[in-house]
């Protein structure tokens, strides 16, 4: 017999107890390299669990992004703990129950198949044997690597699996301390930083007298070349003193950024990497042409929460507590820093904010971690300033896409090519070109390193979505990835999803138009996926698209459809808008397939948080720069959606439950932007190409029409 | 400087400088975590919290301004064990992701009760609207009010 194929985190994680451990107060441990930040996956991860061990959920306990007892899963991204961890986590489940009843089965001088498991107990025959994993756990071998073999369970028997389970964690969340912002050991150190400008800007001066006098109280102030922090026991001294430093600190080498930079448009042109992926250039001269350019700005994460993170040296360990996405390439990233053995380093999962991405959580940790080997046997307790998330954190890059395609005498794509123009979309230590913030102000800042974006076969960056799920005889993707952007630039919920989407969706309601059809029956007649054709219609009934009326009225209907990476959840939306001046979403219907739902509420609140996410950042958000940097540095300057602009939302899933699980965190937000650029063009009578769908823009659109 | 103030019903003393936040005086000096720093710019509402009643942006707050008031925060409300209907309200929806907006929410929320038992949807809207919430939870955590709102009439009445 073959052996099976492993999934990648139980390969490079092979050994039992990095998954699992009975403990003593009957609960078992499951352990994950994945970890919460706010989508639910602890509480579901702990579900299959539960199901494939026949325990109650109250008896599993989940271990989450820790690098003593965890294991490495690498970051938490892409939409694919569910895939990965659940996957990983549903085998070694099955094969430690099998290898429990095995030892149970001798002990008891019986077959295993005499044998099942309720509560955790074994039962024989259906009576109590006095067995369970607790007393045959110590027969285990849990040094053992997983070899998958053991059978999983079939859909049917999962009775935990599929439930809307309350989130574990929520109940601390409403009632008071629960993040790493929120741990105050004894004797803690409060620190703030001076942040370099830019990488290469060098300090020239400081007036630390000045910042002292700001502070008003007791403070050191810890230089390490182009690093600055200021430290107190007392947080609100940290506070002003960081506050008032800018003002007293000069740097050389500052970046100018010109204003144009500033938007999409600037990336053509630029010095970029480019590639060509898919089909051959096509032969004949095209017969039919049409084209359309979108555009998105850069966008910030914008956590509720500013970056924190707690660093502790002592004899020679440095522990890290922080609201990363990935422990172990922390880990391996704090010891490259730092010059450590990462056996030196433990760095341990503790709740942030929501972060979307790649956000200010790991250079916290490095911050943190520098200051504490400065002051060893002290508790560091670093916190961002609001200002410094928003003008320091890695920002969602722009975009400009243009679609060029030939079509055939039906009005239908013959030929497609993409055209991208992006910054990369990952700069993950370790993952992507990019360094942790601070090792950039070191006396030894290191070398630039050629950007790169992720592989076509991770779901590709600036390339994500970027190949239409329609029939198309022949298509391409140019890709330039601009090599020096003004800012840094990472990951963002969705990577290039959302701009490729918008751009391929307004397309198609585009060329429905020419042909005289309806965007609807037009998408169907080259959409041959089932599952696809499935969520359009569907989503297209619930909208009561029959009675979509004619354009130009004020009042809007469109609709959006991808599936995520083009292989996990397929998602569907449609938004009813009026136009005036400015853009009122009404309503929208948000339908995705996401296979077997560990947790269908939990689900359900992902699509949600999706499609309200995605519209704030159609409707308003841009990343505004000045000459220096970042200068929409608060909430006035960078506003987001609020309560008294939230549509009615229907967001559903349409049951799966025959196919495997597919990620479904990020899988609303291409077409929810989608299917409101396109409600607006139905609205106005004309299309707008360019993200945010402003009250500026709107005017310039009428006026141009 | 030493402060009296009243806080979760109960009568403390700080020793603080009167310029110190109300929000620092919270978290550092009497462990009510439940409070967050958001912004510190009274953007946000993460920090909110009840002075004599009313919400109030903690964040920007003088502690010497609350001397002799009463200060109400989220571990006010109620405990993991002991939940108020609002708390349970928010659980019952899971209104919420991260997480990190609610305890401020929740604390509008219980002003807005407080005064108008019976709110509209647009009442609710209205109290909430100076709460920015990133991760989208926003309908869900309207329907948890509308829930408490039904819980709390429902309990009185009864």
């Amino acid at each position: 017999m073959n052996a099976p194929t492993l999934p990648t985190s139980l390969v490079e994680n092979p050994r039992l107890d990095r998954w699992i451990r009975f403990l003593p107060d009957r609960t078992v441990r499951i352990a994950t390299g994945k970890v919460e930040i706010g989508q639910g996956v602890v509480t579901a991860l702990g579900q299959i669990a539960a199901d494939e061990l026949d325990v109650p959920l109250e008896r599993v306990v989940v271990l989450s992004g820790d690098t003593a007892e965890g294991p490495d899963e690498m970051y938490t991204t892409s939409s694919l703990s569910i895939e990965m961890s659940g996957g990983s986590i549903r085998l070694v489940c099955a094969e430690v129950r099998a290898k429990a009843l095995d030892r149970a089965a001798l002990r008891l001088n019986c077959s295993p198949q005499d044998l099942s498991v309720v509560d955790g107990r074994f039962l024989q025959n259906g009576a109590d044997s006095g067995q369970d994993y607790w007393t045959i756990a110590s027969e285990i071998d849990f040094s053992q690597a997983p070899t998958g073999a053991a059978a999983t369970k079939p859909v049917a028997a999962y009775k935990v699996v599929g439930q809307s389970v309350p989130r574990l964690d929520l109940p601390a969340k409403v009632t008071g301390a629960a993040f790493v912002h929120d741990v105050l050991p004894d004797g803690v150190l409060h620190a703030r930083m001076l942040r370099q400008p830019n990488p290469g800007a060098a300090l020239q001066s400081l007036d630390e007298a000045a910042i002292r006098r700001a502070a008003q109280g007791e403070l050191e102030i810890l230089r390490d070349a182009n690093f600055v922090a200021f430290v107190s026991p007392v947080e609100g001294v940290a506070q002003s003193a960081a506050a008032a430093a800018p003002a007293h600190a000069t740097w050389s080498n500052a970046r100018r950024i010109e204003p144009p930079q500033q938007e999409a448009a600037w990336l053509k042109g630029q010095a970029s990497i480019d590639r060509t992926i898919g089909a051959a250039p096509a032969g004949s001269p095209t017969k039919r042409p049409f084209q359309i350019t979108v555009s998105r700005p850069y966008i910030a994460h914008a956590s509720m929460g500013p970056s924190c993170a707690l660093a502790e040296l002592k004899e020679g360990h440095l522990t890290v507590w922080s609201h990363g996405q990935g422990m172990h390439p922390l880990r391996r990233n704090l010891a490259a820093v730092l010059g450590l053995p990462v056996e030196a380093i433990t760095a341990r999962h503790l709740h942030g904010a929501g972060c979307y991405g790649h956000n200010g959580a790991d250079d916290a940790a490095l911050d943190a971690a520098l200051i504490a080997r400065r002051l060893p046997g002290r508790c560091i307790r670093l916190q961002w300033r609001r200002e410094e998330e928003f003008g320091f954190e890695p920002v969602g890059p722009a975009m400009l896409v243009t679609l060029h395609v030939d079509l055939d005498e039906r009005g239908r794509p013959a030929d497609w090519t993409t055209e991208i123009f992006s910054a990369t979309h990952v700069q993950r230590p370790g993952m992507g070109s990019g360094y942790l913030l601070a090792a950039e102000a070191l006396a030894e800042p290191p070398p630039e390193v050629k950007p790169t974006d992720p592989p076509e076969e991770r779901g590709g960056g600036g390339t994500r979505n970027a190949v239409p799920l329609y029939d198309v005889p022949a298509h391409r993707i140019l890709h330039h990835l601009v090599v020096r952007p003004p800012v840094r630039t990472s990951a963002l919920r969705g990577l290039g999803a959302l701009p490729n989407v918008f751009a391929i969706e307004s397309l198609m309601d585009e060329l429905a138009a020419r042909a005289g059809e309806d965007p609807v029956a037009y998408r169907l007649s080259i959409l041959s996926e089932p599952r696809a054709r499935r969520l359009v219609a569907d989503v297209a009934r619930r909208a009561n698209w029959s009675a979509r009326g004619p354009a130009g009225t004020g009042k809007g209907l469109g609709l959006g459809f991808a599936r995520y990476k083009n292989r996990a959840a397929y998602a569907a939306v449609v938004a009813s808008v009026t136009v005036q001046e400015s853009v009122r979403v009404d309503h929208v219907w948000a339908l995705a397939d996401a296979g077997l739902v560990v947790n269908p509420d939990g689900a359900r609140n992902q699509l949600e948080g999706g499609v309200v996410q995605a519209l704030s950042w159609t409707l308003k958000e841009q990343v505004r720069f000045d000459e220096s940097g970042i200068a929409s540095c608060d909430w006035q300057s960078y506003p987001i959606l609020r309560f008294s602009e939230l549509p009615e939302i229907e967001a559903e899933l349409v049951d799966g439950a025959g196919n495997p699980s597919l990620g479904v965190g990020e899988c609303t937000v291409g077409p929810t932007a989608a299917a409101v650029g396109n409600a607006v063009a139905h609205a106005l009578g004309v299309r707008i190409h360019d993200m945010p769908l402003t009250r500026d823009r709107i005017m310039a659109a009428l006026l141009k029409a | 400087m030493t402060i009296d103030l009243t806080v979760n019903g109960e009568r403390r003393q700080i020793d603080a400088p009167v310029t110190t936040s109300l929000l620092e005086v919270l978290r550092n000096q009497l462990g009510l975590f439940g409070t967050r720093y958001g912004c510190g710019l009274e953007q946000c509402g993460s920090c909110m919290v009840l002075v004599d009643g009313e919400p109030v942006y903690s964040c920007s707050r003088e502690a010497g301004t609350v001397a002799g008031r009463s200060v109400t925060t989220i571990e006010g409300l109620g405990r993991v064990d002991s939940l108020h209907p609002l708390q349970l309200a928010f659980l019952d929806e899971q209104a919420g992701q991260c997480g990190y907006c609610l305890s401020g929410i929740v604390i509008s929320a219980k002003a807005l009760l407080d005064r108008t038992p019976n709110p509209s949807r647009a009442d609710i809207v209205q109290a909430l609207d100076k709460h920015l919430c990133r991760c989208g939870a926003h309908q869900r955590i309207l329907r948890a009010v509308e829930r408490a709102a039904n819980t709390m009439r429902n309990g009185r009445t009864a």
